[in-house]
């Protein structure tokens, strides 16, 4: 131990770094989706603006020198998408999956056609803080540099799930979710409400995309995003709509994304394409594991047309 | 028959439609299929100009560049019906699964395993004769992409996992492990820069159609679109999976299979989109390497939505696409668009498309009722 070689104990620290690290796109995309879900609508396209996030965020912070106006710029970026999504739905006889599917197509063509002229320059990327300063081990001090954006998106989840219980703007949600037509009776638009729910949803993983670009891995390229969008969407449910569910599966998520390159730096190479894999086939087999034919999922909002 | 098919385009043909007040009812329906998607199709080109033109450049040329390299000359023509063959069969992937309401995006993963499976029997079988070769790719490809694919379809019917997502994680999946066997146990030692499979031999690809350029793969492709269209459209199981798509419970109740045309519907989808890639392994690159993974199977979704589903419009949807995914090549040399530009008006396109379904019998001269 005395020579900072720590061995095997990489791959755990790896792992536990990479939950940190790695799971902070999956967060702000799930809380995002859950918003959007929770009020009766599926967005199938935050895959796209994940990927469009990434590439306005580092577009913006290379131009004007400041990341923190890149993450803003990527939330204006998911809330506009959002917005054309939600704008989309509400035409009727509309279905939200395959507008989903559309914009999934047009964010990520989009990205990459502005994006050409950013994959040479090196923008300025998001500090992180030091909480590993105790340790002289290396590795724990790279596992415990923590970016802000992941402690406002751990602090995000319980607010919102406190937001969904007591607050005016969380009930009118839950209603439009579960039901339009008590949201109707009320007085309230349905359209409006899952207009808004559907932009805070692209602010947020606009956001996550500009982790992607700004911080881990830190620069902008074609094959920065492989389905981190759509998985986070799968997360959601069978997070079962909760929001402090969500953290713990983003945590888990990060986790499995961060086992291949783990395995890869202790010399474990064959396999490395399994592993980067693992979070698709944990997605899956949670799915697989919670999913039932025979009831519709508890907590799911009965407007959603995914859960049927 | 015959005779009633003379009469009406002797209707056609002689009396002009404002004469006739009977015509747009009787054809008003099959009008608007053809006029709806066409005027989605013009909005998005017209955006995709006001877009380039943003960035400097003459629409005009845009327009002009991609009749040009789509439609222009024979050698456009023969790029734009090499690239329609594989999109024929990814759009059937998306297009079939449709019929029971079920949204399946997965052909991109259906096409990389078809293409893997082709592979390796190509491989097992050297030194066979060719014909036996093609056969057992064509076999391989099919039974290899359509099982893929029936893991979604199995995984709704039994355990209530929504098919959208299972079958685009299967895509990620899918290239995982043909990442993993091209760069594993399948590596062709000789292969340095870019990881891939031994070659499957040059008298083992299936060629061109006599006098072009453009392989077989378009012939299997059109047979496929019309086998599915009979099979939807002309057989009792094709009817049997129209019912189960409009009403899942009187599908029940009249006592229908509906597990079997799920599983038997989702495999038949696969096996388009893995002959799709045993296509491009036997005609175009003669071996399996990550550049399979080229997004036709992705643009198949577009075809397949922009068919509206049906199996006989899907082909001259997909020469229609193959033709601008074609042009994407002229665009990036004579106008200097980064090859992006294509995806970004197929996402257009797409949008406008879903947009119109908003449109359908509400354009009131076309019920006839002026």
């Amino acid at each position: 131990m005395a020579d900072g070689s720590i061995g095997l104990w990489t791959v755990p620290l790896a792992v536990l770094g990479g939950a940190i690290r790695v799971s902070t796109p999956f967060l702000f995309v799930s809380l995002g989706e859950c918003i959007t879900e929770r009020s009766g609508r599926i967005n199938l396209g935050l895959e796209g603006t994940l990927v469009m996030g990434a590439m306005s965020a580092y577009g913006i912070s290379y131009l004007t020198g400041s990341p923190w106006l890149g993450v803003l710029a990527a939330g204006i970026t998911g809330a506009l998408l959002g917005a054309l999504h939600a704008g989309i739905c509400s035409l009727p006889r509309v279905n939200d999956v395959a507008v989903g599917i559309a914009l999934m197509l047009f964010g990520t063509g989009l990205a990459f056609y502005l994006g050409k002229p950013l994959i040479e320059p090196t923008a300025p990327r998001l500090p992180a803080i030091d909480f590993g300063w105790w340790s002289d081990i290396p590795q724990v001090r790279a596992a415990l540099r923590v970016n802000v954006l992941f402690l406002i998106g751990v602090a995000l989840a319980p607010i919102l799930y406190w937001a969904f219980r007591t607050t005016r703007w969380g009930l009118l949600i839950r209603t439009a979710g579960e039901s339009s037509d008590a949201a109707r009776a009320m007085g309230h638009s349905v359209l409006l409400i899952r207009l808004r729910a559907t932009m805070v949803g692209g602010f947020l993983a606009g956001i996550g995309g500009s982790f992607l670009s700004l911080f881990y891995p830190g620069s902008w390229n074609e094959g920065l995003s492989s389905g981190q969008g759509i998985t986070a969407v799968a997360l959601v449910i069978f997070a079962r709509w909760d929001p402090l569910l969500c953290l713990w599966a983003s945590l888990a998520f990060g986790g499995a994304a961060a086992l291949g390159p783990a395995l890869q730096s202790v010399g474990v190479t064959s396999g490395y394409h399994l592993f980067n894999a693992a979070p698709y086939i944990l997605t899956l087999a949670i799915m697989i594991i919670t999913c039932s034919p025979k009831r519709t999922l508890t907590g799911a909002p009965a407007e959603l047309s995914i859960t049927r | 028959m015959t005779a009633e098919a003379a009469d009406s385009t002797e209707a056609v043909g002689s009396v002009a439609p404002a004469a006739d007040p009977g015509f747009l009812q009787r054809h008003g329906g099959a009008i608007e299929y053809v006029l709806i998607p066409g005027a989605a199709l013009a909005g998005a080109l017209g955006v995709f100009g006001i877009f380039v033109a943003m960035f400097g450049k003459n629409p005009l040329d845009l327009y002009f560049y991609m009749y040009y390299g789509a439609f222009g000359t024979w050698f456009s023509w023969q790029n734009t019906l090499t690239r329609a063959a594989p999109l024929i069969l990814t759009a059937l992937c998306t297009a079939l699964p449709a019929q029971l309401g079920m949204v399946i995006i997965g052909g991109e993963g259906a096409l990389l395993i078809g293409a893997l499976s082709a592979t390796s029997a190509a491989l097992v079988l050297q030194g066979m004769p060719p014909l036996i070769v093609q056969i057992a790719m064509v076999i391989a490809g099919v039974i290899g992409g359509g099982l893929w694919v029936m893991h979604s379809g199995a995984l709704r019917q039994y355990r209530g996992v929504n098919e959208t997502i299972s079958s685009l994680l299967l895509v990620y999946i899918a290239l995982a492990v043909l990442n993993h066997l091209v760069e594993g146990a399948m590596r062709d030692p000789a292969s340095l820069n870019k990881p891939s499979t031994r070659e499957i031999g040059a008298a083992n690809m299936i060629g061109s159609i006599p006098g072009t350029d453009v392989h077989w793969g378009l012939v299997f492709g059109l047979i496929a679109a019309i086998a599915a269209y009979i099979l939807i459209y002309h057989t009792v199981f094709g009817f049997a999976a129209r019912v189960a798509g409009g009403n899942i419970r009187a599908a029940k109740i009249v006592g229908l299979n509906v597990s079997k045309l799920i599983l038997t519907i989702c495999f038949l989808a696969g096996g388009a989109a893995g002959l799709a890639g045993m296509v491009e392994v036997a005609a175009v690159q003669g071996r399996t390497n990550a550049n399979l993974a080229a997004g036709y199977g992705f643009t198949g979704i577009l075809v397949a939505f922009l068919a509206r589903q049906n199996p006989l419009a899907i082909i001259p949807v997909a020469i229609l696409l193959g033709g601008i995914s074609a042009s994407g090549g002229l665009l990036q040399r004579r106008l200097g668009l980064p090859d992006a530009s294509v995806l970004v008006l197929q996402g257009i396109i797409f949008v406008f498309v879903l947009a119109s379904d908003a449109l359908y019998g509400r354009i009131r001269f076309l019920k006839g009722k002026s």
